[in-house]
């Protein structure tokens, strides 16, 4: 390589097979290939978390049941029988269950994937990999504590007669729209939480105030007829009545609210994404 | 004619002070975006570290390279950089085949797994595919000699097995180029050993190796070729032999003047020191293991009928190598230079210090630790036990010959055949 070449920005050499290592570009790309080929780490990164979760607890995995089941009984006894919430003629107990389980899914994995990297700086200050398979193992590893409590929720649906009908088929999308959420406000707040540590303490109000914006303790009909498209805003929204109906056929199918949190849900990845990979390069030197 | 597998042109990292210690509370944040249109241009100037400037160097494939240099040179910040952890602020790295780095031992270990899985964990770590730590795993855990303990958690390994593990692992990563940082600083004297032979085993196999370490032996041992890193640019990159001869001499060069600090208590003074038979500079590097002969200058203000002059050679532990005693009297006072002539000082590369003194009958009257250090820089044995056995370097030929028993001389034929 001739020295001459080498002065101009634009003679900075490329070569497939060569990795070149450079200041941070002002534009950004999602490294999907890269991603790929650390498709093993990610699947360890996951089974890690999951390994580790329950470690150390008298009662395990059953702790994936018992967070929703626990907080059902709360919701059904306060917002049902003494607040009359009204739940589109569904048991209390179905009603507050298949909104819980997006929500304690939604709500575990955004608190996991913000602390993500802050929890393994060690890691990320040590060895390169690329840094977004840290919140998506976050992301990914709640699928088993949700699996587990879905069942419970199959036992909940066999005890009250409720059977399923064509809607659930939508079911997998749902949960792909609130697992995209997840990943997306993630992705914010765990560059942002490497960062300023204060990110840390305002996740558990984020997560209580966003509850109570979503439908989880009162059906979204409830929210007048105008206001209904802005609500679609919070993805959450959709991913919660969206649950409801395609478990329980309860209300209306989420059409143009789900719309709207689709939207809502791409902005907020693709953000998370440009953030994330923006901070990505630095990340290591201010965790 | 051989690759390039490392190709840095202009390399620059700054960190902002301070950014990089405290944690930036949202408050700050908020206090500079609301202050930062009455501030303009003065902030960019002030605090700001340049951890590496302009750097160029390009390392061939197969090449065993050392980055020496003080704490807080930017040998870090380099390995960081080339391992792609953080990125350079300006100037460009090519690497050319796929990296493993390995700046902390144990780095992806989880106390809460067990060793088994910890051993999968952190090789996914370090970039290794889950076929290759399947192949390697038997090797991994008899290396790491902790075969009893693999289903126990690792949080119930001592501080030892959770080291050896962790080397063990990333011993037997098999990447084109490894990064290492000074991670073998750590375990008992067997388990370094174990390391530094695995290390040189893998760079025998045409790895490239960049090798970050204080330890000058550990450097001499491993590598043909030395960057040292000063002030984050690049102070001398040659052979091993110059570059560490020369960052040794610089940290020991202070004084040329005697000694103590102390008044002498009867007017003897050591005042400096030097090899004679070496026409080049510095004048306190051996480069060889033929004869010796070097100077001491001293400055006497008494006479001695019956005086003594010793002279030691100590090694870094304070061990020492040789001890030259003399009988002495001076008639009248002046400089002298005393000079001695070894036949050789056949001990293996490194720092020593030599520890003259004079006694003049009654009381040791002046004790001097000659600086500069007297640094040996021939090559050592290519024998990797070298560096725990033994003090001495003595280049020893091995000729194997097979005895022939006399009462059959039928077989002088097939012995010849096959002894060699």
């Amino acid at each position: 390589m001739s020295s001459a070449a080498t002065t101009a920005d634009s003679d900075i050499p490329k070569k497939p097979h060569v990795l070149l290592i450079s200041p941070p570009s002002r534009w950004w790309v999602v490294p999907f290939g890269e991603l790929w080929d650390f498709r093993e780490l990610l699947y360890f990164f996951v089974w890690r978390d999951i390994k580790v979760r329950y470690k150390q607890t008298a009662i395990g995995i059953a702790w994936a049941v018992l967070q929703p089941l626990l907080t059902m009984i709360v919701f059904s006894l306060f917002f049902g029988r003494l607040a009359h919430i009204p739940s589109g003629g569904l048991p209390y107990p179905v009603f507050y269950y298949s909104a819980l389980l997006p929500w304690l899914y939604f709500a575990t994995s955004l608190q996991n994937a913000t602390n993500a990297i802050v929890e393994n700086q060690r890691m990320v200050t040590k060895v390169y990999f690329p840094r977004l398979t840290l919140p998506l193992s976050s992301v990914l590893s709640g699928l088993v504590d949700f699996g587990v409590s879905f069942v419970m929720f199959i036992v909940m649906m066999i005890y009250y007669g409720i059977r399923p009908h064509a809607a659930i088929v939508w079911l997998p999308g749902f949960l792909l729209l609130a697992m995209l959420t997840a990943f997306g406000v993630g992705l914010w707040l765990s560059a942002l939480n490497a960062i300023y540590r204060d990110v840390k303490y305002v996740v558990p109000f984020l997560v209580q105030f966003w509850m109570f914006a979503s439908p989880v303790a009162y059906p979204s009909s409830l929210v007048p007829g105008k206001w209904r498209s802005l609500y679609g805003l919070n993805p959450m929204a959709g991913v919660i009545e969206g649950f409801r109906w395609s478990l329980a056929g309860s209300g209306q199918p989420p059409g143009h609210m789900l719309v709207f949190s689709s939207l809502a849900v791409v902005v907020i990845l693709m953000g998370g994404l440009a953030y994330f990979q923006k901070m990505e390069s630095t990340i290591a030197d201010v965790v | 004619m051989s690759e390039t597998a490392i190709h840095a042109q202009g390399l620059s990292k700054r960190y902002r002070v301070g950014e990089r210690e405290r944690y930036l509370a949202l408050r700050d944040l908020i206090t500079r975006t609301i202050a930062a249109p009455f501030r303009v241009a003065s902030r960019r100037q002030t605090n700001v570290l340049w951890a590496l400037r302009e750097l160029s160097f390009e390392i061939k494939q197969g090449e065993v390279v050392g980055l020496i240099g003080r704490n807080g040179a930017g040998k870090s910040t380099l390995l960081k950089v080339l391992s792609r952890i953080t990125k350079p602020t300006s100037g460009w790295v090519e690497v050319h085949g796929r990296v493993g780095s390995l700046l902390e031992v144990g780095t992806g270990f989880h106390p809460e797994l067990t060793g088994r899985e910890n051993v999968y964990l952190s090789g996914a770590v370090l970039g290794m595919k889950r076929a290759e730590i399947d192949r390697k795993f038997d090797e991994i855990v008899a290396f790491a000699e902790v075969e009893r303990f693999l289903d126990s958690q690792l949080k119930h390994f001592s501080t030892g097995m959770q080291m050896r593990l962790a080397f063990a692992v990333a011993a037997h990563l098999e990447p084109e180029i490894l990064l290492v940082d000074e991670v073998l600083a750590v375990g008992d004297l067997e388990f370094q050993k174990k390391c530094l032979g695995k290390m040189s085993e893998v760079s025998k196999g045409g790895r490239t190796i960049v090798f970050v370490s204080h330890q000058m032996s550990q450097i001499r041992r491993l590598c043909e070729r030395v960057i040292w890193i000063d002030d984050g640019g690049i102070r001398q990159d040659g052979a091993t032999l110059d570059v560490v001869s020369a960052y040794e001499t610089a940290f020991t060069q202070i004084p040329t003047e005697s000694g103590n600090g102390q008044t002498p208590p009867r007017g003897i003074y050591f005042q400096k020191w030097e090899l004679l038979d070496e026409e080049y500079e510095p004048r306190n590097v051996l480069r060889h293991l033929g004869p010796v002969c070097f100077r001491l200058v001293l400055r006497m203000s008494e006479t001695f009928s019956k005086g003594l002059y010793a002279i030691q050679l100590v090694d870094d532990n304070g061990q020492m190598i040789w001890h030259g005693n003399f009988s002495l009297s001076i008639t009248e006072p002046g400089t002298f230079e005393f000079i001695h002539r070894l036949p050789t000082i056949p001990i293996k590369p490194g720092s020593y210090r030599w520890k003259a003194a004079v006694y003049d009958g009654h009381r040791w009257s002046d004790v001097w630790w000659g600086v500069p250090d007297l640094i040996i820089g021939t090559t050592p044995m290519t024998n990797t036990a070298d560096e725990f056995q033994g003090l001495l370097n003595l280049p020893c030929e091995l000729e194997v010959k097979r005895l022939r028993d006399s009462a059959e001389p039928d077989r002088q034929q097939v012995t010849q055949n096959d002894s060699v």
